[in-house]
């Protein structure tokens, strides 16, 4: 009888152990990790896993699962994961794209069947003004404020001919806007690059002709680091200087131009170098565990994270689209940036700041941060944004 | 005019940057038959190995050798392992096999280089400037590029017009039953051939190197414009391979640098930057097309 009594109750502590120990909640990653663009996810996806890790496997004290898929720059096939995660695997919480063409065929499924997508990257404006969705968070930017502050800084530092250029389609467009917006100089030349250009000698020449005070370009990834070091080679560097955005030069394509990044200035709203807890936080475990400078796309990666562990701190783990969505608004993180908030599209407003690439201890360039060119920054579609 | 000049001269390194791809391109495709889409690959494991080489040794000499050595082994190995199976084939199976390849190699270059892009320094002799007329100074590596492009094509020509081999490889490109009829090892030929291509694949890949981006997927970019220079060209000849290369270059330099400068003169300068560049970009394609119509097998056939 004794024994009966004993068995009993281990047998009823196991079930209400089994039933208490919550089933991990689960985060789906749709990013681009293979083809040129691949380092841009990675850095998304290792710094949101680090985040991950430093909880313990939790975010906000909740066991999650992150479920990475590889969506290859195809705004198709992102669609179709998307599609599986929200149908079979039945993810409420999904994040991760890098491309504005992916986001741009992806999201408005994600968002319209209910589910939650909070961008580390892409912000395409269509998303940010009237067709801006109650379950759509973007952590990192509007795609148009990387050029704006570009556009901002060029005029702070008293150029008054610039010569901008951005290959032909919809970001590269999108680059040049953002930049006239804010800049109130004249623009000595405008051209459109191929997006699969990879000699760039042509441009040069007309840069040289045109002579401008100032040179800005949007040629993200390998595409920049072609036009930097042809624009070293062609003698242009020292010569007319130029200003970017991050995308042109991150981290990790600073390390491949080498010596043709040097004076260069670039505006970006997060850097290696920023003085705040959070941030240092984030620089020591991500040298610990991945060894490599990131690049922004990784503050992103782990703002993104934060943002979502705020969200499920708050509803205890529930996965529960309306309550998550209120808490997410609130952005109760610390952002490794510094100040961040979410403005009435879901989209930041945050301070953008000016860098300036020097010759490292190592002889490598790093960016070093010089100063703010914008504060609370939002972006020109809000206001369009009946949320 | 030094603008005009500058740029003409641009249009001649790109060109001759295309021939080296093309000329490979086009051997291949008009001698075996085969459409090998992976080419811009071999492309890319030049640029790659010398780049390795480049950094581990800091020699450019040996980044040459290591690049040519693998471009041309690794295209040797690719003809003996898959592309032999397929010469009987259709040529949709030789774009399906050969755009498994591009996959394959994409993924091999990820997993052993990683997804970052790699830095590859100007080697010091070929660094700077010269000056080439009043106003005009030039970067030395885009001459040196200009002159080993011109140099291999003379040897092309020498190879291919006074050679052994190369009557061969003409023999194999028009007649290729009777060449096997008459003994000659054709299978042997196809290796050397395919070998050849692969290594002028791999040396514009490492010359490549220290103005591109040496990146994963670099050779998809350059081949589609490749494959619009075998065509103009004339599939199978590589006179029509340095031609086609050359006006290539120079139609799509000359395009880009002055379409939007002329459309200026007619309309508003926004206008005329985004119409000159839409124009720009689809200038060789409408120039394929113009060949093709007038002279549809390209300018000079190699199959009379």
């Amino acid at each position: 009888m004794k024994l009966r009594g004993l068995l009993f109750g281990i047998a009823a502590t196991l079930a209400a152990s089994t039933a208490l120990a919550q089933q991990p909640v689960k985060i789906g990653m749709i990013t681009t990790l293979s083809g040129p663009g691949g380092y841009l996810g990675q850095d998304i996806r290792d710094a949101f896993k680090l985040a991950i890790d430093m909880e313990g496997g939790k975010l906000g004290g909740v066991p999650v699962e992150l479920v990475v898929e590889d969506d290859g720059l195809k705004p198709g096939q992102g669609k179709q994961i998307a599609e599986k995660m929200l149908k079979t695997d039945g993810i409420k919480i999904m994040t991760g794209i890098v491309f504005s063409n992916v986001a741009g065929a992806t999201v408005p499924d994600i968002v319209d069947s209910g589910a939650l997508y909070v961008s580390p990257n892409a912000a395409p404006s269509n998303f940010a003004g009237k067709e801006c969705n109650e379950n759509y968070f973007v952590v990192a930017w509007q795609n148009d404020s990387l050029h704006e502050s570009a556009g901002q800084y060029a005029t702070n530092l008293g150029y008054k001919k610039a010569f901008i250029l951005a290959p032909n389609y919809q970001a590269g467009k999108d680059a040049l806007t953002g930049f006239k917006r804010l800049f109130k100089g004249e623009i000595a030349g405008e051209v459109y690059t191929r997006l699969d250009q990879t000699d760039f000698a042509p441009e040069m020449a007309q840069i040289r002709s045109a002579n401008p005070d100032v040179v800005f370009q949007f040629h993200p990834g390998g595409l920049g680091i072609a036009f930097l070091r042809q624009y070293q080679q062609a003698g242009l560097l020292g010569k007319i200087p130029m200003v970017l955005a991050e995308p042109s030069l991150d981290a990790t394509t600073l390390k491949a131009v080498g010596d043709a990044a040097v004076g260069l200035s670039v505006t970006a709203h997060w850097n290696t170098d920023f003085d705040n807890a959070a941030n240092k936080k984030f620089m020591e475990a991500w040298t610990k565990a991945y060894n490599r400078v990131p690049t922004y796309y990784a503050s992103q990666g782990y703002d993104t994270a934060l943002a979502i562990a705020s969200a499920l701190k708050a509803t205890g783990g529930k996965t529960d689209v309306p309550a998550l969505r209120t808490a997410l608004a609130k952005a109760d993180f610390q952002s490794v940036r510094g100040a961040f908030k979410f403005g009435k599209n879901q989209h930041p407003v945050q301070d953008w700041y000016a860098l300036k690439s020097e010759k490292g201890a190592d002889g490598t360039p790093v960016l070093k941060t010089v100063g703010k060119v914008l504060s609370n920054h939002t972006d020109v579609y809000a206001k369009d944004c009946k949320l | 005019m030094t603008l005009v000049f500058e740029q003409l001269l641009n249009g001649l390194q790109f060109g001759v940057m295309l021939f080296l791809l093309a000329a490979g391109l086009t051997l291949i495709f008009g001698i075996m038959g085969v459409i090998n889409l992976a080419h811009g690959s071999l492309y890319m494991v030049g640029a790659y190995a010398a780049a390795f080489a480049a950094a581990q040794t800091g020699s450019f000499l040996l980044a040459v050798l290591a690049g040519l050595t693998a471009a041309a082994l690794i295209g040797m190995a690719m003809e003996l392992l898959v592309l032999r199976r397929l010469y009987a084939r259709d040529h949709l199976d030789q774009v399906l096999a050969t755009f498994a390849l591009i996959l394959i190699f994409n993924q091999s270059v990820t997993i052993l280089f990683g997804r970052q892009p790699l830095f590859v320094s100007v080697p010091p002799a070929l660094n700077g400037s010269v000056q080439l007329l009043p106003g005009l100074s030039y970067p030395v590596y885009r001459l040196a590029i200009i002159a080993v492009g011109l140099l291999v094509a003379l040897g092309l020509y020498l190879l291919i017009n006074r050679t052994r081999i190369g009557m061969l490889v003409r023999a194999g490109a028009t007649h290729r039953e009777m060449v096997r009829a008459l003994g000659v090892d054709i299978r042997l030929l196809y290796t050397a051939v395919f070998g050849l291509g692969a290594l002028l694949a791999g040396l514009a890949g490492l010359m490549a190197g220290p103005i591109l981006a040496v990146q994963v997927g670099m050779g998809e970019q350059i081949l589609i414009m490749t494959f619009v220079v075998v065509v103009i060209g004339g599939v199978g000849s590589i006179r029509g391979a340095f031609f086609g290369a050359l006006i290539v270059g120079l139609v799509d330099t000359c395009l880009r640098a002055f379409m939007p400068g002329l459309l200026r003169h007619v309309m508003t300068g926004s206008e005329a930057d985004a119409l000159g560049a839409g124009i720009a970009s689809m200038g060789i394609y409408l120039l394929m097309a113009i060949v093709l119509l007038v002279r549809p097998k390209g300018l000079f056939p190699a199959h009379v």
